[in-house]
Parts: structure tokens; C-alpha cells; sequence
């Protein structure tokens, strides 16, 4: 159904570009631990970080209420609740009740679930850089834009916080910030790529549940892991985004999980929301007029 | 101004490879200016993580900013065989925990009965703690204990070493035993 | 990781130590076992290839039917068990066990609640049969015996299949060529047998062969950066640098002193170490003819421990308290009375990063709100002095494996922000000068080599002349490369022995970083580890008495007869050219009374004790009690909690704080078990977590874990309110409500409910809560005087506390119906003598 793409990083008029990169995140190595919500959030400089005298100072009360937002969800050990325009990164933790045998034990035979079936199911969920990317697709300004890198990424310096890509993602991944109104979301660490370092949240991460690289040598990871964890007995363990034949056309942050990935607050089968809004773009010329009108505006503001 | 329009997005869409101006072709000076931060650091430090004791090897960065000395990212040092590189949420919080408003900054007191803080200088507050110290050991010195040789005050007590360095925890043992203070404790005990 | 099973026990290694625990999870995937036993279903649990939950303070049980099933079943290692311990040891008659003592040890006094240990001294003679009923072997095998599968279901609540399981997958792991690592934190610790803990599972990895190999040994997972150097150079009452006793009132002299440490082994040095110390504090002051100035040093007279430290502030004998980095009204057990102690001082130093409920407990505590303290009543002077932090000075952090790392300085600490380092110079600088200008000459401070290099702005001390002295020093002055050099004539300096080296060859050794990819696997040349930068300690117990690894998978050290030395992957734990087959002439002292096959080089007799005559208080070998305050009595002795436990009976604060026993009328009251814990989130008493809205926003309330039967039975909700009352206070919490938390069924006992409270909240910073802290008794180990935090006694409500006297009142009211009195204030003036 969808025009298969086999170089989106080509198309997008970059010549000669590097690797197209991406995360695989392994979820059945997540120790919940949220080293990436915060690497993320200290790297991109994200909303949140306390500055002035908000609340200390020798001579302030230092025991006012917390701030409506910093309460307890009392879902699990997830406070952050979903990914959003200042959170790139968020951890999922799932409670579960599992028949016998279906634990968290991955190696022995005779495993917890016998007496217990307690299965606590952690992942971390990022924007999934999709190979048909809807948000790209609907952005009127140009300022969602496809990297050599092959990912996708707002501009900060162009979006007009028109907001069409928030409703356009079929993850509900992007988000538009309150207090400047322009649209947020992970950019896979751009300028560190640039100077050829890993993601923040990838390098910090404890157990390398998130692994970044190549996308093929990615693919080839995930898929020997998903080997093991089959012959280890997890038989509902499973890959997420890596196929190039699904409704995004493959994601290049894809995952493993152990469970469908409903279970995880995850569409299960997602469709880029512009499947033919393709061939609309393929009057890119006639549209110029109307683009470049709006672009120059916005390159007028941003010059100031 | 030919440099201008031929970074014009539409003149690029138009004339490069990217027809339908979703890549090279819209890209902003933002993204083209995009380079990672610690690039620009004055110095790079090797370091240790402050939270618990596994030791994660730590990079801090250090840029002017405003004509200060301030840390602008502290991350993992990938060549640590502790670590290589990884940091839990604690370690990958650091540069907040060395730069947050809320840090205490200024020498405050409290005199006896008072209600509020006051301000102290430094080195009179020193000087205070120092009179304190050498009063309390006249006051309370203990020569000896049921007929045996103790020489020792139990009227200063100090608690803390677990999140300091070797050498100020040495230097704690020194002078509080030369002083004859014993109940120094950290911690290891709680 | 070599592990081929990895038992992780009394820790949560995946929340706690999160970059470590990412070794587990590459040996998981390499084949090996992973084994969690915990009260909780953690993050640690998720990701094991077992969880068995277990009953919070009764692993003697379950770790005492391990070496029971070893023993019982001829799974030790024997050929590792006869040569390397103590198992062929002779007992005297006059032992007793507690197997028939009921419950305790011979030597018992309950009026003093203490032992005397001559009865526990081995004869002298050996059988290396291991056969003769009164030796260690067999009295181990008699006194391990009752502790059962059936046993492990009573008292732990673990089924005996899960016990199975992880037994035979210890037993299976371990061996010539297989090894099995454990590994522990405070879950272990913190308790009133908290010490025996760690010995049943010491005796367990010998029995198996499991100590000083690669893979193998028991791993001590410490929570605070520098807590292993803060107790190698202690800021501990009970020892000096390199573990040094304290000289105590009845040590008249050097001499005397001497005599509490062994002759033969390692310790045989002892006078070297001692004199460098004194050599290295008081410089030319210490002096032959003056016995190096050790009657300088303080006299300890029995326990100073901080607990006892804080009743004696309650009394008005501690005038002054300095605090470093440390908040016990959060993070020290029975936290109101740590706040109350502080309210009773004459000044209060506080040197911490931010404002810490110990620096404004005088303004904002828990016992303003109820009225039990008014802030102008108190008469403490409080001084806070703003510290640097880890990237604002030079110095050394020891972590949990003896390694010690440099951090470099990076930066100036902002405004009036000081490290220790520099508080403790200057501070000294004007102790001294006010002396000496008194017209005083003889005093030990001003003995003191005090004279450090200052350097920048603010005149810091030299930390690397620091660390230089803590090295040690020649006669020619020349850094030292190791305690070998160290002598007892006063020719050599040395503030800590066993770090001696860290600056061999008048290099920082701790500041080297090669990269782990440019090195061998046991990565020796990044920072450097005591003792000798060795990686495992008593290493030459990775090969057999004749040197030969006991397989080439484990190999680790190994007996070169070319090269007539010991070699290997790391630094060998032992004396480099004594071969494998060296006798000790009889009469022998220091290292060259132990023999070539004697690995354990720093016992006396170069044995690993399976059985301790001297050094426990509690008993020679583990036996279960139950915690100071349970809800079930103990299923295996008569005798119930620890009969030598220190609870401060004799104190008017402590003396009615326990919940009564199961067995009393009243001891319905507290039923369910709480325990207390940490998050990955946040760190210990909250000063460096929940100041950071980073760290602040993930976890950002005080929380409860319950599980869905005790919040039916108590009619709680998940995310509603909860009250949890001890005999101590009352707080509350948000209700978390998890299947992670499950009852446990004990067979004879009925249900037992635990409650999971992380200990993390206090009244200052970014996000706010009760202290768990408040809710725990003064009920100590008696070996090291650490506090019973992980498992107490509460009743459980929904809805929040009442605020005001009303707090006062409702933990009034369950003491009365448990038949305690009221909790006595310490009212400036009043109070209940």
C-alpha cells in the first residue's frame, strides 16, 4: 500500500550522507531506572531545570507544598506519564499478572512464574523517526525536517507552532509547549550526531537497553537477540518498528518487547497519516509560491 | 546577497535534490549551526560520580558563560572499565546537583533562641566555630575514666564522611583525635 | 562478571546500583543464573531469572539451610574446606552450642546481655578428617542441621521448591569450575543480626569454594561515594586509619596496645603500621623515648556510636555537633529523636550543599508543628556553612571494590562555599594559633603535622600532599611504594597502611585512567585498589595448595616454579616468592608464620573461619533471631529477638520503644512488618535528590507499597492516603498498590503482611514528605552499632495523619492499647525523667 522508500535520506537532497542511524531499545534489559528521561533533559536543556530562587533562599520557606505538576500518578513508578514537548524520553513500567511459566524468567526452566507471575515490564518510548514520517509530511513551514542522519526533526527556528504534526503523528509522539507554543520532540541528539557522539540517552543508559547505531546493524542486533530470548522459552517476545513494510515504512527507533505492544501504550498497527499527501507534495512547485511566502516570513523573524 | 537567496529553502527546493523540501532543501541555520555543546568547552575534567559507590567515571565540561567558570554537561567517561560511559539517573542529574538555584551559596546563623537566619561572614563564622570548639574541650575535658588515662572530650560529636574525599576524611580523624573528640562517626553506621 | 550464578540478596542492585547491575544483565546473557530473594518485587526482580520473596529479617534461616543443604548433602568442596579454613579446628568440651543452650552460646550473662568467649577457643589441635565430632566441620553440620526446607517455609514464607531451586543452582554453580558470587547491601546489614548475616554467607562461599576466586566471593554493594574510604580512613569512633583499633582506656601504652592485634599473618606488622601513623600524624614530636606519642590519643571506654552519641545529647553531655554531608533528622533511624538531640546542643555546625532538614529542624521540624518544640525554646546556635562539590575540588573517592579514584577539580565552588578539606585546615590553622598564642605548649593538636601546601584563591590544602601523606614516607622523604616499607622505628610515615602505594613510585596512582579497551580484562591500571592495587582480595585462593589454578577456566593467580614467584591476571594476594609448599618454623611471627597454602593472610592463622572464636560479640557462629520488634516469634530457638542486641534499655528515650512481642496480650497492636528502602530516583535522606527537579519530578511524593490484600483488609486506595503508625510516630504516604508486595503465607503463623516504605522524604526541598526515618526504634547490631531500618512493626490506615498535637495523640493512643506508656518529650525544662 505504501510507495516503498528505499533511501529517504537520498530523496530528501542530501548527497553522499552518512549512515542512516537509529535506536534499537531492548526492552527486556529495562531496569526502569530513567537514566534516559533525565541524560535527555539535561543534554537538550529541557524545560524543568530549576533556576533563580524559586524555591530556596536562606531566608524562604523551604517546606511550601510541591507544585501540582510533581505528584504521584500511583501508576507504577511512572510519574513522567508520556512523552511530551519536555519529555523526549519516557519510561513505561506495566504491572502484569502472567500465567505460570511466563515470569520474568528468561533463563530457568522452573521459573518464578510457578509460584508468583509477577511480570514488571519496563521500556522507554521515544519519537520513532518513521520512514514515512506524517509529521514531515503535513508541516507547512518546512520546519520539520528529514537530517542526513536519516531522522526527523523540528526546527526550532522555523516552527510556527502551527501544531499539525501533533495531530498528524500516529504515536502522539510530538507535542507543542505551553509557555513558546512551537512543537517539541526527541531530534535523536542532532548536534550530538553531528560531532559524532552517541544520543544522551543512549550513553547513558546502565544496561544498554538502548542501543544506538546504523540502522541495518541494528536490525541485525535485534534480530539475533529476539533468537535468543525465542529459544530462551519468551515466545511472546517480539520486534516493533523494524519491519520497512509497515505503516511508517519501518521506524529507525524500533524495539523489542516482551508482550503486544498495546500492553506498552503503543498503536499496534500504525499507518502514517498522509498516505496521500505524498502526491499532493509532488506539486511542489506550484506550492512554492505559497511556501516561500510563509518561509520567508518566518527567516525574516528569525533573523531578528 | 547571493549567498543569502542561495540559502533561500525555496531557491534550494527548487534547484537541489530535495524537490519536495523535506530535507537538505528547508534546512534552518539552527540545525545547519547544530554541534554539540561540550565542543566549545574550556575543560574537560576527569571525574567521579558523588552519588553511590560504584565509582562511574565522569566527564565535566567547563565553558565561560557570562565571563563565569560554569559546568555545562557532565556525562559518562566511556573509557571507564567501571562504567564505560553509562550513568544512572542520579550520575546523569550531577551537573544540575553542582549548578541548581537552590544550592546554599552564603554562610548563615542562627543565634540561640532565634527565629530567623542571619548573615555571617565566612571567616568570622571560622572564627566563632573555632572559640566553640576550644571552649567546649576546656569545659568538658576528661583526663581519665575510672582511674585510667582517657584524655578526651565528649562534648563535641562530628557525623558525616560517606560522601566526602579520603583526604578530608583523614584530615577529620586527625584533628578531631588530636583534639580528643571521639564520637566521630559517618555513615558506614546508619 | 565470571559469575556463573549471581544471588543477589539484601540488595536491590537494578534500583540501587544501576551501572553495576549492568554486569548482571551481560553475565544473564552469557548463560548465567540470576537469583533475586527480597521482601519486594523490585526493578532488581524484574529482571532476574528468579525472585523469591522472603520474610524481611529472617535470612539466617534461609542462607543457615543453604550451608545446611551443602553440608548435608556432601556438596562442600572439600578439598578447598580442608585446606584453606577452619573446619579442621578442634573445639573444646566446654562449648556449648546454642542448639542446646536454647538459643544462646556458653559464655552467656544475660544480666550484662553479654558473652564471654573463652569457651569458644579453639584447642590447638586439628582434624583433617574433618570427622572428630568437637571439630568445626562437624559442629557446623550439628548446628546448621535443624535449619530446613520446612523451616525456611516457616520462618521465611519461601516455599520449598523455590528453596530448591536456588539451592541447586548454587550448589550446581560452584565448584572447580563453576563460582557463584552473592552479593548484599544494607538489606543485610541493617539489622540487630546484621553482622551474621554476612557470615552465614561467608560460611556458605567457603564451604563451596567460592572466596578469592574469579567470579566467586561476597559483594558488599555500598551506597555512598567514599563509605568504603570513610571506613578504611573511618570517621568511625571504634578504629584508626587502615582498621586500627582505637586505643582504648585499658591500652596503658604502645606495647599493650599491640597485644589486641594478632602476632602471625599480615596484622604480625602491626607495630610497623601503628608508628607510621603516629609518625605520620605527629611528626618529629613522636619520638621513641615518648612511645610515638600514643598517649596523644583519646581513650574510647566501650560503645560511641552515633546512636548512643544522640541519647547523649538528649542528656546535655555533647555540647557541639558538627554535621558533614550528613541529615540524620531525615536519614538516621528514630529521626524524631535525632531532631530532639539536636535542640538540646549548645552549637551546631552543618556544612551540606543545600538547607537540610538538619540545618532548620529549628524552624520547621516535625515537633514544631506538634507543639512538642518551640523555635524560640531552643537554644541552639545553628551555623550553616555552604560546602563545594564533587567537581569544585581535587581528591579521592574509594568505591565499593577498594578502588580509589581521583577527581580533578574543575572549577572554582561558588560564593562562601567551601570543601572539607579546606574547613578542616583552616579550622585546625586556628585551633592552633589560638593555642599557642594562650601561652599552652603541651597539647597533641599542636604536635600535629598540620603544614599543608595551600593553593589558589581561597588557600586550599594540597589535597595530593594529603593523599602523599596518607601514602607514606621514607626517611628520605620519597613516597613510598608499599606497606612492605613501612617500619617500626619511627623511620617511616604513613597515614593509612593498607592505601600505602596509591602514591608508589611519588606518582598519584589514583588519577591514572587508561582506558579499559587499552588494558586486560581486570583493568589494573585505572585508579588503584587496596591493598597493593589488587582487584580480588585472598586471590591465591583461586589456585590449589600446589599453586596450580583449580581450573584453567577460573585461573586467576598461580605458582610460577620457573620464575620461583606467584603471577596472574591481577596482583597475587600474597608474599610473591613463598612457594606453595612453605612450612613455617614454629614460633614464627608476622607473614612468615603462615604457609604456602595458607590464603587468607590477614586471619592469624591464614584460614577462612567458618567458625569465629574472637571478634563476634554475638556468638561464634550465625543463629536466627528475630528482629527487635516482629510479629511472629522465633520458630527455631526459645530464645526470641538477639539476647545481646543494643537497645538502650537503661535510657528514658529508648526504654519503652518497642512494639510488644507476638506472644504478649497486647502485640496484636503493630501487626504487619514494615521495611525501608531506596529508589533509583533518589538519594539516601534526599539533600542531593530532592533538591534536583530532575531527579524530584520522577519520584515526587512519599509513597507506601501495599499489597491488594492489606489494602482490602485496611480499606486503602491506590493513589489515596495512608497513615502508618509504629510505636515511635506516625506518618503518611501515598498508597501505592502492587502484586509486587505479597503476603506470605508461614505455615503455623498465618499471613504476614509487609509494607514498603522508601526513606527518602523530609521537609525541605523540591518535593516534600514524612521521614520513614521517624518511624524506626534505636535497636542495634552489637558488633558495629548499625540500626535495625529494615524491618520494624506498624498498624497501616487510610487517610492522611492528623497535623498538630493530634499527631501526638494518635500514637498516644496505640501505645496505650499495646500497654506502653507515653513517649517522653525533652521539653527544655520538663519532660518525663
Amino acid at each position: 500500500m505504501q510507495r516503498p522508500v528505499a533511501d529517504v535520506v537520498a530523496e530528501a537532497g542530501y548527497d553522499d550522507p552518512p549512515e542512516r542511524v537509529g535506536f534499537f531499545t531492548d526492552t527486556s534489559v529495562c531496569i526502569g531506572c530513567k537514566a534516559c528521561e533525565v541524560a535527555c533533559k539535561e543534554w537538550n536543556a529541557l524545560p524543568g531545570d530549576v533556576s533563580g530562587d524559586s524555591w530556596a533562599s536562606g531566608a524562604a520557606s523551604l517546606s511550601a507544598a510541591p507544585p501540582d505538576a510533581l505528584a504521584l500518578t500511583g501508576m507504577s513508578y511512572d510519574n513522567t506519564g508520556q512523552l511530551g514537548a519536555d519529555s523526549w524520553r519516557h519510561v513505561a513500567f506495566i504491572e502484569q499478572q502472567v500465567p505460570a511459566g511466563h515470569g520474568t524468567a528468561l533463563a530457568l526452566a522452573d521459573d518464578v512464574a510457578e509460584s508468583d507471575g509477577t511480570r514488571w515490564l519496563m521500556a522507554s518510548d521515544v519519537c520513532k523517526h518513521c520512514t514515512h514520517a506524517a509529521c514531515l509530511d503535513v508541516c507547512p513551514t518546512g520546519a520539520l525536517v528529514r537530517t542526513e542522519f536519516g531522522t526527523v526533526i523540528v526546527q526550532p527556528d522555523i516552527c510556527n507552532g502551527c501544531a499539525y504534526c501533533v495531530s498528524a503523528c500516529p504515536f502522539g509522539v510530538i507535542d507543542r509547549r505551553e509557555d513558546d507554543g512551537r512543537a517539541w520532540k526527541c531530534t535523536m541528539c542532532y548536534d550530538r550526531l553531528r560531532g559524532g557522539l552517541e544520543p544522551a540517552c543512549a550513553k547513558a543508559c546502565p544496561t544498554d537497553s538502548i542501543q544506538f547505531g546504523p540502522l541495518d546493524e541494528l536490525r541485525a542486533a535485534a534480530a539475533a537477540r529476539l533468537d535468543e530470548l525465542h529459544e530462551a522459552g519468551e515466545a511472546s517476545a517480539r520486534l516493533y518498528g523494524e519491519d520497512p513494510d509497515d505503516g511508517i515504512g519501518g521506524a529507525a527507533a524500533f524495539f523489542l518487547l516482551l508482550d503486544e505492544p498495546e500492553v506498552y501504550g503503543l498503536p499496534p498497527d500504525p499507518v502514517v497519516t498522509t498516505r496521500d499527501l505524498a502526491a499532493m507534495w509532488r506539486w511542489a512547485g506550484g506550492a512554492a509560491a505559497m511556501l516561500a511566502a510563509g518561509t520567508v516570513a518566518v527567516f525574516a523573524r528569525s533573523r531578528v | 546577497m547571493r549567498s543569502w537567496i542561495t540559502s533561500w529553502p525555496v531557491y534550494r527546493q527548487l534547484t537541489g535534490g530535495d524537490p519536495l523540501g523535506r530535507g537538505a532543501a528547508v534546512r534552518s541555520p539552527h540545525t545547519d549551526d547544530a554541534a554539540p555543546r561540550t565542543e566549545q568547552a574550556d575543560r574537560v575534567v576527569g571525574s567521579v560520580c558523588p552519588y553511590c559507590a560504584v565509582g562511574c567515571g565522569q566527564r565535566v565540561y567547563v565553558s565561560q558563560v557570562n565571563g563565569t567558570d560554569t559546568v555545562t554537561q557532565i556525562e559518562g567517561d566511556p573509557d571507564s572499565p567501571v562504567s564505560r560511559g553509562r550513568l544512572c539517573p542520579k550520575g546523569a542529574a550531577s551537573r544540575q546537583l553542582v549548578t541548581h538555584a537552590g544550592r546554599q551559596t552564603k554562610v548563615l546563623y542562627r543565634r540561640p533562641n532565634g527565629s530567623e537566619w542571619e548573615s555571617l561572614g565566612l571567616d568570622q563564622a571560622m572564627d566563632m566555630i573555632a572559640d566553640r570548639v576550644i571552649k567546649v574541650r576546656q569545659e568538658t575535658w576528661q583526663e581519665s575514666d575510672q582511674g585510667k588515662q582517657v584524655r578526651r572530650t565528649l562534648g563535641i560529636a562530628s557525623l558525616g564522611g560517606a560522601t566526602l574525599d579520603n583526604e578530608e576524611n583523614y584530615l577529620i580523624k586527625k584533628l578531631w583525635t588530636a583534639l580528643g573528640a571521639i564520637q566521630i562517626e559517618n555513615q558506614a553506621r546508619i | 562478571m565470571n559469575a556463573d550464578c549471581i544471588v543477589i540478596a539484601g540488595s536491590n542492585m537494578a534500583e540501587c546500583h544501576p551501572v553495576a547491575f549492568q554486569w548482571v544483565t551481560e553475565a544473564k546473557r552469557r548463560g548465567a543464573t540470576v537469583i533475586h530473594v527480597d521482601p519486594r518485587f523490585t526493578r532488581t526482580s524484574a529482571l532476574a531469572s528468579k525472585y523469591v520473596p522472603v520474610r524481611a529479617g529472617s535470612d539466617i534461616v534461609f542462607l543457615g539451610a543453604l550451608v545446611n543443604h551443602v553440608l548435608s548433602g556432601g556438596h562442600e568442596f572439600r578439598d578447598y574446606v580442608t585446606a584453606y579454613t577452619n573446619a579442621a579446628d578442634m573445639l573444646p568440651d566446654e562449648f556449648t552450642d546454642t542448639e542446646d543452650g536454647g538459643g544462646v552460646f556458653s559464655g552467656y550473662d544475660p544480666h550484662t546481655r553479654t558473652y564471654d568467649n573463652s569457651s569458644w577457643q579453639p584447642t590447638g589441635e586439628r582434624d583433617l578428617t574433618l570427622t572428630h565430632p568437637r571439630c568445626v566441620f562437624q559442629v557446623l553440620k550439628r548446628h546448621f542441621a535443624r535449619y530446613t526446607p520446612d523451616l525456611v517455609e516457616r520462618a521465611c514464607g519461601i516455599e520449598p521448591r523455590d528453596f530448591a531451586a536456588i539451592a541447586d543452582a548454587v550448589v550446581a554453580n560452584s565448584g572447580r569450575e563453576r563460582t557463584t558470587a552473592w552479593v548484599y547491601a544494607v538489606g543485610w546489614t541493617q539489622h540487630t543480626t546484621g553482622v551474621q548475616h554476612i557470615r552465614t554467607a561467608a560460611i556458605l562461599q567457603l564451604l563451596l569454594g567460592n572466596m578469592g576466586r574469579p567470579g566467586g566471593g561476597i559483594l558488599a554493594l555500598r551506597g555512598h561515594a567514599s563509605i568504603q574510604g570513610s571506613t578504611d580512613i573511618p570517621t568511625l569512633f571504634h578504629l584508626l586509619p587502615g582498621y586500627l583499633p582505637m586505643p582504648a582506656a585499658d591500652d596503658a601504652d604502645l606495647n599493650g596496645y599491640l597485644t589486641r592485634l594478632p602476632d602471625t599473618g599480615f596484622w604480625g606488622n602491626k607495630r610497623a603500621y601503628m608508628v607510621s601513623l603516629l609518625k605520620a600524624w605527629f611528626g618529629d614530636a613522636a619520638t621513641t623515648g615518648n612511645d610515638f606519642c600514643f598517649d596523644r590519643l583519646p581513650r574510647i571506654t566501650g560503645e560511641h556510636g552515633t546512636y548512643r552519641t544522640v541519647l547523649d545529647m538528649i542528656d546535655g553531655k555533647v555540647k557541639g555537633y558538627f554535621l558533614m554531608g550528613q541529615n540524620p533528622a531525615v536519614g538516621s533511624a528514630g529521626a524524631r529523636l535525632q531532631r530532639l538531640a539536636m535542640a538540646n546542643l549548645d552549637w551546631l555546625v552543618v556544612r551540606d550543599l543545600t538547607l537540610i532538614e538538619s540545618a532548620t529542624f529549628w524552624r520547621d521540624g516535625p515537633e514544631i508543628a506538634t507543639g512538642e518544640l518551640a523555635t524560640e525554646q531552643i537554644a541552639t546556635e545553628v551555623f550553616f556553612l555552604p560546602a563545594a562539590s564533587h567537581v569544585e575540588k581535587d581528591g579521592t573517592f574509594t568505591n565499593t571494590q577498594r578502588m580509589l579514584q581521583w577527581h580533578h577539580k574543575a572549577l572554582d565552588p561558588p560564593g562562601d562555599a567551601r570543601s572539607e578539606l579546606w574547613f578542616m585546615y583552616h579550622l585546625g590553622k586556628k585551633i592552633r594559633a589560638r593555642l599557642a598564642g594562650s601561652g599552652i605548649t603541651e597539647d597533641a593538636v599542636l604536635d600535629l603535622t598540620w603544614d599543608y601546601p595551600e593553593v589558589g584563591e581561597h588557600a586550599d590544602p594540597d589535597a595530593s600532599a594529603v593523599l602523599r601523606e596518607i601514602n607514606g614516607t621514607g626517611p628520605d622523604g620519597r613516597a613510598l611504594d608499599g606497606f612492605a616499607q613501612l617500619a617500626a622505628d619511627g623511620s617511616t610515615a604513613c597515614g593509612c597502611w593498607i592505601y600505602s602505594g596509591c602514591y608508589g613510585g611519588g606518582e598519584n596512582q589514583t588519577a591514572r585512567r587508561v582506558p579499559w579497551q587499552q588494558q586486560s580484562w581486570v583493568a589494573p591500571q585505572w585508579g588503584w585498589a587496596w591493598p597493593a592495587n589488587r582487584r580480588i582480595l585472598y586471590n591465591r585462593a583461586s589456585a590449589d595448595p600446589a599453586g596450580k589454578p583449580w581450573s584453567e577456566k577460573k585461573a586467576y593467580v598461580w605458582w610460577d616454579a620457573e620464575a620461583g614467584s606467584w603471577t596472574g591476571h591481577d596482583v597475587p594476594d600474597f608474599e610473591r616468592s613463598k612457594p606453595p609448599g612453605f612450612s613455617p618454623e614454629p614460633g614464627a611471627s608476622g607473614p612468615m608464620a603462615l604457609g604456602g597454602s595458607d590464603p587468607f593472610i590477614m586471619m592469624h592463622d591464614g584460614k577462612g573461619a567458618l567458625f569465629v572464636p574472637s571478634g563476634l560479640v554475638d556468638g561464634p557462629l550465625p543463629a536466627h533471631y528475630e528482629p527487635a520488634e516482629s510479629p511472629v516469634g522465633n520458630a527455631v530457638y526459645k530464645q526470641g529477638a538477639s539476647p545481646v542486641s543494643e537497645l538502650y534499655p537503661e535510657h528514658k528515650m529508648t526504654r519503652d520503644q518497642l512494639a510488644p512481642g507476638p506472644s504478649e496480650p497486647a502485640g496484636l497492636v503493630y501487626p504487619y512488618v514494615l521495611t525501608t528502602y531506596r529508589l533509583t530516583e533518589h538519594h539516601t535522606a534526599g539533600g542531593m535528590s530532592r533538591t534536583l527537579s530532575r531527579l524530584a519530578e520522577l519520584q515526587p511524593e512519599m509513597f507506601c507499597e501495599v499489597s491488594p490484600a492489606l489494602a482490602a483488609a485496611r480499606g486503602l486506595e491506590n493513589g489515596g492516603w495512608a497513615t502508618i503508625v509504629s510505636a515511635r510516630a506516625a506518618i503518611e504516604a501515598r498508597v501505592l498498590v502492587t502484586r509486587r508486595i505479597r503476603p506470605l503465607r508461614l505455615p503455623g503463623e498465618g499471613v504476614i503482611h509487609q509494607v514498603g516504605l522508601p526513606y527518602h522524604w523530609g521537609g525541605n526541598g523540591l518535593v516534600t514528605g514524612d521521614s520513614a526515618n521517624d518511624l524506626l526504634p534505636f535497636a542495634l547490631d552489637p558488633n558495629v552499632f548499625i540500626q535495625e531500618s529494615k524491618v520494624a512493626t506498624c498498624d497501616i490506615r487510610p487517610g492522611r495523619r492528623p497535623r498538630g498535637a493530634a499527631l501526638d495523640v494518635l500514637v498516644a493512643k496505640y501505645r496505650h492499647s499495646a500497654g506502653l506508656p507515653d513517649l517522653p518529650d525533652n521539653r527544655p525544662g520538663g519532660g518525663v525523667s
